[in-house]
């Protein structure tokens, strides 16, 4: 718990996906800096050599530059590269390459005014039915328990636990206002919207004790809607499951 | 109308509902300066809650209400009331009045030779709206449950539940939305009708086009944040659902609403407009920086048709970009692939406008003195602004920047250090057309470098806070752990803010104490060539003597064979 | 200084755009304007194509009624063109005659509306039964609010405004035409309204 995984960088990065949205981020601010350093090369060169001074003088025809005509070419092309080698191929990954159904752990998480709701379909692998009518604070998702697959259902608050090296899929949906459910290590970010259920796909790479956060403004309780986010090996995983299913 | 009357008027309608399209700028500018320094006052009082979250605010804290902070200390509730109201009177309040309402008034009819606007009395009636709008966002403070604390962006569900002062945010709201609509008319028919003979739209200073593109963004995307504040109003007060999905369930308990609402149509409604601002923004002063630039450096603008053409693009692309503040709010592949492509086809006039502005200084003589240090200062600034919007603007790299302190370092680089310098530089610039007199060289240098050094001390932090993940509107940000390892940033920040409000009064001693002691200057102290300094100083009220004629182009700096280095453009024959 | 000071093209075109200002700046307000209700038809796309039911309105709504008050706007436009062109022929008492009824008509609109609205109020629909019933109340309701801002306009221009047909006729004129242009737009817009909520 108390190991340190973050410092000033980018966060660790414990998913299969995320190396290619740091390299963007890595390749990007390269070339800013490039481009950032060179142009302030020439800015400070030029204020220096063309300062008012006796016996220099404006010219009214001044130069015609043909390299910045280059460089825009260059910037053009490199915003192309960047969107078809890097962008729009992740993109593409996170929403439409799902893992097929049967591989991937299945989680809803419903949020609300401040906290993360998770809810597992426990061994049946059928999430119960819910309604918002049967949602109070001893029944946060509104689980129906007349319905039979609703039996064996798990449900924690804040309290995320996936195994790892299994690809995951959360269906996010929220009660009352929009929230973002952000795993920072896992580079998931997604907002919550109230009558949309968005799925979300993320495999871990390796175990540890994480957090959920929440990053859009969700009301005065925003800033401690924390959750826990523990990504354990598959033997831990079932048993922690085994323990919090209902007796 | 009071034109053809030589008679005095009263004290009340020379300056106070005055008609002159001067005063009616001072005015504008005025209270504009007034929102600023407000509104970065409320940022402050943010700044010492994040770098000392939950720690007593020194000598101040006991002058506040038990409802905004508790023995000094912050209360949540004030914590995002000053968010959202630093944002919204910066935006609203601020920045676009002095830009477009202060600048925009004063110089636009002088740079194009009209005795006044088109439409003086819609003009007056725009500052009283702007004014009556302020004054309800700053009333909302009081009422019960304090002012607008959804963000700026008020994004539903949460801003329909919220407490009262949203309601006063939103018609607040519609009054400034009105303002801007009267004055972005009066600007477009101004600019169109009132031209001096001669002066044709390839002979228009670039600010004047600068503005006039800004007035047509002001006017035609303003309306649709005006459809959407009155749909939030009417699910606030009359309780429809047009922002409300079905079965929304707030604290445990079912509400009232009947539901079959989308919340993202407020966004898409709100960043309809909100893009086009953030050009509202920046125009303007892209135009201050280009007049200021090309009167220092003593030569024309480098490509002025190369830069209208891409202010004008600029423009027209910022309509649609609009979504890509909404990457992460389910879109599919056809949508993100579309504003990213749009996103990244806005950087390249970008890049042009901010490439000639460079080239415009090779070749010239440069003057340093203090207008043209804040103009030069904008451009290595509003590059770094616009830079950082390009991972933002990749739909890949956005999913980890989203809400964080990227984004903030990013907006704020392209208008603080940007926008807001290029207004300074205007201040400086045409105070002596104003006022007669010129403001001190010595304390604008004692305003301009601490501010230069202490705005990147701000902002730069916030962008590798942003990449280490700390996320925005954060009461308390310490609470996560990825976040903890970069607080020490936060006081950094802080601590800078708070020496840049220091920096400031240089400033303000500048400003009062030239309007009454500075240097005495003649009509034409910066040896410029656009019409503005072809009046009396201070202009009468009808600005020009004799009704001025053009000649030529805007910038005949250091022409060749002339006895002068710059030729105005109402100067008949050679100088 | 008198020349310098005068703003020009007040009741005179401009030679170029072949304008006035009044006449530049209304159709700049309308196209603000198209872009106001357009936001507003956008929203009610998205809600209609976002709901699970979306009632027709000609089963809930008054259609007689509503065609009754398509025609009234229509005449009211067709009488406000009147009142402008009696201007141009010089006849200032049938100026106020076509002027009058433009009003009146409004008047009549506003009136044969409430009735609408009373009869809904008194069957417990409110805006807040329904989306529909949300989006109806509130584009009727704008509308409305824009019937209300040209029947002043016009009763401006009816009563102490027509001060100025004897100082500066072209002037007058102007304006009469940019209100003319103000009321054609209001009517142009309940002409989309119209079948969108009651009809579609």
């Amino acid at each position: 718990m108390t190991q340190n995984y973050y410092g000033w960088g980018l966060p660790i990065d414990i998913s299969t996906h995320g190396a290619g949205i740091d390299k963007l981020i890595w390749i990007v601010h390269i070339a800013m800096v490039l481009l950032f350093v060179g142009w302030l090369l020439f800015f400070v060169y030029t204020l220096i050599r063309f300062r008012e001074r006796p016996n220099h003088k404006a010219e009214h025809h001044g130069k015609h530059f043909k390299l910045p005509t280059y460089v825009e070419i260059l910037v053009a092309a490199f915003e192309v590269f960047l969107l078809l080698a890097f962008a729009m191929p992740l993109w593409n990954q996170a929403k439409n390459q799902m893992p097929p159904d049967d591989k991937a752990l299945h989680i809803r998480v419903i949020a609300q005014q401040f906290a993360w709701n998770i809810h597992y379909p426990g061994k049946d692998g059928i999430f119960g039915k819910t309604s918002p009518n049967l949602m109070d604070s001893s029944n946060p998702v509104g689980l129906d328990s007349s319905d039979a697959a609703a039996k064996d259902d798990v449900v924690t608050i804040n309290q995320l636990n996936i195994p790892v090296n299994t690809p995951v899929i959360v269906k996010l949906s929220s009660k009352d206002v929009i929230h973002s459910f952000t795993l920072p290590v896992m580079r998931v970010k997604q907002d919550v919207i109230p009558g949309q259920s968005i799925p979300v796909w993320f495999q871990a790479t390796q175990t540890g004790d994480f957090e959920i956060a929440c990053a859009q403004l969700c009301g005065l309780g925003h800033y401690r809607m924390r959750g826990f986010f523990n990504v354990q090996t598959q033997e831990d995983f079932n048993k922690w499951l085994q323990e919090q299913a209902p007796k | 109308m009071s034109d053809h009357s030589h008679k005095e008027l009263p004290f009340w309608r020379k300056y106070i509902f005055s008609v002159d399209h001067k005063v009616i700028g001072i005015q504008y500018a005025v209270t504009g300066l007034l929102f600023l320094f407000f509104g970065f006052c409320l940022v402050m009082l943010i700044r010492w809650q994040l770098a000392y979250p939950g720690q007593e605010l020194p000598f101040i804290g006991s002058w506040f209400p038990e409802t905004q902070m508790i023995g000094g200390i912050m209360l949540p509730e004030f914590y995002y009331q000053l968010g959202a109201m630093h944002g919204t009177i910066m935006v609203f309040l601020g920045v676009v009045p002095l830009a477009v309402g202060g600048f925009g008034n004063y110089v636009v009819p002088l740079q194009i030779g009209a005795p006044d606007m088109a439409f003086p009395k819609l003009n007056m009636m725009s500052y009283w709206l702007y004014f009556i709008g302020g004054v309800l966002m700053l009333a909302s403070f009081f009422v019960p449950g304090g002012s607008a604390q959804s963000g700026w962006t008020s994004y539903p569900p949460l801003s329909v539940i919220a407490a009262g002062g949203q309601t006063w945010w939103l018609i607040g709201m519609a009054f400034l939305i009105n303002s801007s609509l009267l004055g972005s008319v009066n600007f477009i028919v101004t600019i169109i009708q009132l031209r001096a003979p001669g002066l044709s739209f390839n002979r228009l200073p670039f600010y004047v086009w600068a503005q006039f593109v800004t007035a047509l963004l002001l006017l035609l995307a303003f309306p649709p944040l005006m459809a959407a504040a009155v749909l939030q109003l009417m699910d606030r007060l009359a309780g429809t659902s047009f922002f409300i999905p079905t079965g929304l369930v707030v604290n445990d308990a079912i509400t009232h609403f009947v539901g079959g609402g989308n919340p993202i149509l407020w966004q898409h409604l709100f960043w309809f407009l909100a893009h086009p601002e953030v050009y509202v923004l920046i125009l303007p002063a892209m135009g201050i920086v280009a007049e200021i630039i090309a009167c220092n450096t003593r030569k024309p603008l480098y490509g002025y048709k190369a830069l209208v053409y891409s202010v004008c693009f600029v423009g027209f692309m910022s309509f649609v970009v609009w979504a890509h503040h909404m990457f992460l709010t389910n879109m599919g592949t056809t949508m993100s692939t579309f504003f990213q492509i749009t996103t990244m086809i806005i950087s390249i006039p970008s890049i042009v406008i901010l490439t000639s502005l460079i080239l415009s200084l090779w070749g010239g003589s440069i003057r340093f003195n203090t207008p043209m240090l804040f103009a030069i200062a904008f451009l290595p600034m509003f590059a770094i602004g616009g830079l950082t919007g390009l991972p933002l603007g990749l739909a890949a790299a956005d999913i980890h920047l989203h809400d964080t302190y990227y984004v903030i370092g990013h907006f704020h680089y392209v208008v603080a250090p940007g926008t807001i310098f290029a207004l300074f530089a205007g201040v400086y610039h045409w105070f002596p057309k104003a006022t007669g007199r010129k403001m001190s060289e010595f304390l604008g240098k004692l305003h301009f470098f601490p501010s230069l050094v202490l705005m990147n001390c701000i902002f730069t932090p916030m962008l590798i806070m942003g990449l280490a993940g700390a996320l925005r509107r954060m009461y308390d940000p310490t609470q996560y752990a990825h976040a903890q390892a970069v607080q020490p940033l936060n006081v950094f920040i802080s601590i800078s803010a708070f020496c840049l409000a220091l920096a400031q009064i240089p400033f303000i001693i500048n400003f009062f104490y030239s309007i009454f002691w500075g240097k005495k200057v003649d009509d034409n102290p910066w040896q410029a060539t656009t019409l503005e300094w072809a009046t009396p100083t201070p202009p009468p009220h009808g600005n020009f003597l004799k009704a001025p004629e053009v000649y030529r182009g805007p910038y005949e700096y250091s022409v060749p064979g002339q006895k002068k280095d710059f030729w105005p453009q109402d100067m008949k024959g050679a100088n | 200084m008198s020349d310098a000071a005068e703003i020009r093209f007040i009741s005179k075109p401009h030679p170029i755009t072949g304008v006035t200002n009044s006449k530049l700046g209304v159709w700049c307000f309308l196209a603000s304007e198209v872009m106001l209700f357009g936001g507003l038809f956008s929203a009610y796309i998205l809600l209609r194509i976002g709901a699970t039911e979306w009632p027709h309105g000609s089963t809930i709504l008054n259609v007689p009624l509503a065609t009754l008050n398509t025609m009234i706007l229509i005449v009211s436009s067709v009488t406000m063109v009147m009142s402008w062109a009696s201007l141009a022929l010089k006849n200032f008492s049938k100026y106020r005659f076509y002027m009058a009824i433009t009003i009146l008509l409004g008047i009549a609109f506003l009136v044969v509306k409430s009735f609408e609205y009373a009869h809904k109020f008194e069957h417990h629909h409110y805006p807040s039964t329904n989306n529909f019933y949300g989006i109806y109340f509130t584009l009727t309701g704008l509308h409305g609010l824009h019937v209300i801002g040209g029947i002043f306009l016009n009763l401006y221009l009816l009563l102490p405004g027509s001060k100025l047909w004897k100082t500066n006729p072209e002037q007058f004129m102007g304006r009469v035409e940019a209100a003319g242009l103000y009321w054609h737009f209001v009517d142009l817009v309940w002409i989309f309204l119209f079948p969108t909520l009651y009809l579609l």
